[in-house]
């Protein structure tokens, strides 16, 4: 197990190192640089070469890029992100917030989610081919195919008309007031987890389906064991794993994927930082912004992969 | 499972039984009823896209000051926008948008995806794992961060857009078709290709790819319901199609939300449009796979 768990881990690092190289070089590729997106728009249009060569230079962007590589490089490996290029304070300082709120958002859409899921896909399973099975089938593809940013300009404007709430323009972390944070995050939280809890839902459906027909089920119906103690002692346990797979692969992609709702409901997530950061070129923000969400992504895969091998010894030494 | 014709008279037969074209349909309708609404939704999106010009009652960039923002009737079905430009009017001319970036993104996702899925699983060794781990590297990208890096280099408009939406897709189908491919590699038909002495391109092109057009084909079809989603995502965001072409996910932005309580029917009908094209997809596109690939079929 130990072995197992070195190995998985050891397989992330050139997996990260390729993230860091693509990120790197995909933004260098990217026309114009930090200096221009400053001077180049607006009153500072006629802003002089030598000018611009000097702020190039104090941030160490007339470098070879190598050798900008390898500072980055050389940084990370301590977990010195740096200095943002545009703003120049420490990342640190400019994602922590930011980081906060994008987690839990997505730790709270995956909750909803998940409560979605489990319940609706063990009553789609129980009662396969009738009206309800259709009718939790079409409910979570019409969740699919409700884009998440359409669904919370709905709720926003269902929450105008009724209560007169608007979503409000600062954020408040959960530990300055909890109950005006969620009440400012729930709303994206359903909107977003209403459309990931589709595929979750589906897949609890058809791993209940196939673990009902196992034998030992058929053995404790036959015992008179009730249904609903069947459920939940017997058949759930066995069906959860691929369901607790599949969210905590969607969680992984949540921390950075909610640019678009971010936008809607107008919070400073790192969805919009990362949007913000490329705009104003800052190579050394969105460098950072990518390696955290790709590390959140890895790292949670790892998780899953070393829950399933501890739940499930037959895969463990493959 | 039909027994295989044994006498020419049992041959007869059984062309003389070939179902036509009418009763497949009929079949598919009756069998997977939910995939049929799917076709149907489909269907009318083509064909609403095709005829944009025919159907729509006004020109989607015609403004109309005097009609700013006025809520739908008789004259604007679904009313109008800030600019009093007809929403369903461009919500017509929008299908076309969609689709155009949906079945082009797709079309080269998959193409590209499929290419690199089937070399690499034909070569194999080390070639293979070089490919795998590349491919890792874009799986811890999130599908909307790619897009928006790609959209960052290349620009707006619809065709970077296509591009955009296609790179995220590209390892995706990769690695299906991968793992069809694998299968495929130890075949009899392809040992017999290599004996032959047939080049690496002809095996790859004419040997393996036409034999894992299921899963290609099953891909596609899924990603497509998924493009339009990323499509919408990216305009709403204003870093897809641009002003003033009519595309849904444009038409939700700014104006859509700011006057979302005056004017409602600017921020539902768009956003309708999108869900029901997406649902359409994804039905049909469930249907197709259930059809197509029993071992894949969702209980």
């Amino acid at each position: 197990m130990i072995r197992y768990i070195i190995k998985r881990l050891l397989a992330i690092i050139p997996t990260l190192f390729g993230v860091a190289v693509l990120i790197f070089l995909l933004l260098r590729v990217v026309p114009g640089d930090v200096v221009e997106a400053r001077y180049m728009s607006g009153e500072g249009q006629f802003q002089s070469q030598e000018l611009m060569q000097i702020e190039r230079k104090k941030l160490g962007l007339d470098q070879p890029l190598w050798k900008q590589f390898a500072t980055w490089m050389a940084g990370l490996v301590r977990f010195d992100f740096g200095l943002s290029m545009w703003t120049g304070n420490p990342i640190t300082e400019e994602i922590k917030l930011r980081f906060a709120l994008s987690l839990q958002l997505a730790l709270m859409a995956t909750l909803v989610a998940t409560l979605l899921a489990i319940p609706l896909g063990i009553l789609a399973a129980v009662k396969q081919d009738t009206w309800i099975d259709y009718a939790v089938r079409v409910f979570s593809i019409a969740g699919l195919a409700m884009p998440s940013f359409w669904l919370g300009i709905l709720l926003i404007l269902a929450l105008l008309v009724f209560f007169h709430w608007l979503p409000p323009m600062v954020f408040t972390p959960i530990w300055v007031n909890p109950w005006e944070n969620l009440a400012q995050l729930i709303w994206p939280a359903l909107a977003v987890g209403y459309r990931y809890s589709a595929v979750s839902t589906r897949m609890m459906r058809s791993a209940m389906l196939e673990v009902l027909r196992e034998d030992y089920i058929r053995t404790a119906r036959a015992k008179g064991l009730w249904l609903k103690l069947i459920l939940s002692r017997h058949a759930l346990k066995n069906a959860m794993l691929p369901v607790l797979t599949i969210i905590s692969l969607e969680f992984a992609f949540l921390l950075g994927g909610l640019v678009v709702t971010e936008q809607v409901f107008n919070l400073n997530g790192l969805g919009m930082l990362f949007v913000e950061s490329i705009a104003r070129r800052d190579y050394t923000l969105t460098q950072a912004l990518v390696m955290l969400v790709a590390t959140f992504y890895l790292v949670v895969n790892f998780a899953v992969d070393i829950a399933y091998a501890w739940l499930d010894p037959r895969i463990r030494y493959r | 499972m039909a027994v295989t014709p044994q006498t020419l008279e049992e041959l007869a037969r059984a062309e003389a039984q070939q179902p036509g074209w009418g009763s497949v349909i009929l079949d598919f309708i009756r069998r997977r009823p939910l995939g049929a609404l799917g076709a149907l939704i489909v269907v009318v999106m083509v064909v609403t896209a095709a005829t944009a010009n025919i159907l729509a009652p006004f020109d989607p960039l015609a403004t109309d000051y005097a009609a700013m923002l006025s809520a739908p009737d008789a004259r604007h079905w679904l009313g109008t926008d800030a600019f009093g430009r007809d929403v369903l009017s461009r919500i017509i001319y929008g299908s076309r948008t969609a689709l155009m970036v949906g079945l082009g993104a797709s079309l080269i996702g998959a193409t590209l995806g499929s290419l690199i899925g089937v070399a690499s699983a034909y070569f194999g060794g080390r070639v293979d794992l070089v490919v795998q781990r590349v491919m890792d590297v874009f799986f811890a990208f999130p599908v909307i961060i790619l897009a928006l890096a790609v959209v960052a280099i290349l620009g707006t408009g619809a065709g970077n857009v296509i591009l955009a939406i296609a790179t995220p897709m590209v390892p995706r189908c990769a690695r299906v078709v991968r793992a069809s491919a694998l299968a495929i590699r130890e075949m009899p038909y392809v040992d017999a290709a290599r004996a032959a002495g047939y080049g690496h391109r002809r095996i790859i092109l004419g040997h393996m790819l036409p034999n894992v057009g299921a899963p290609i084909l099953i891909m596609a079809t899924a990603f497509l319901g998924e493009a339009i989603l990323l499509e919408a995502s990216l305009s709403f965001l204003g870093l897809g199609v641009q002003e003033p072409t009519a595309a849904w996910g444009l038409m939700l932005r700014g104006a859509a939300v700011q006057f979302a309580e005056s004017a409602p029917w600017m921020a539902i009908f768009p956003g309708l449009a999108i869900s029901l094209a997406v649902f359409g997809f994804n039905l049909f596109g469930d249907s197709l796979r259930d059809a197509l690939d029993p071992r894949l079929r969702t209980q």
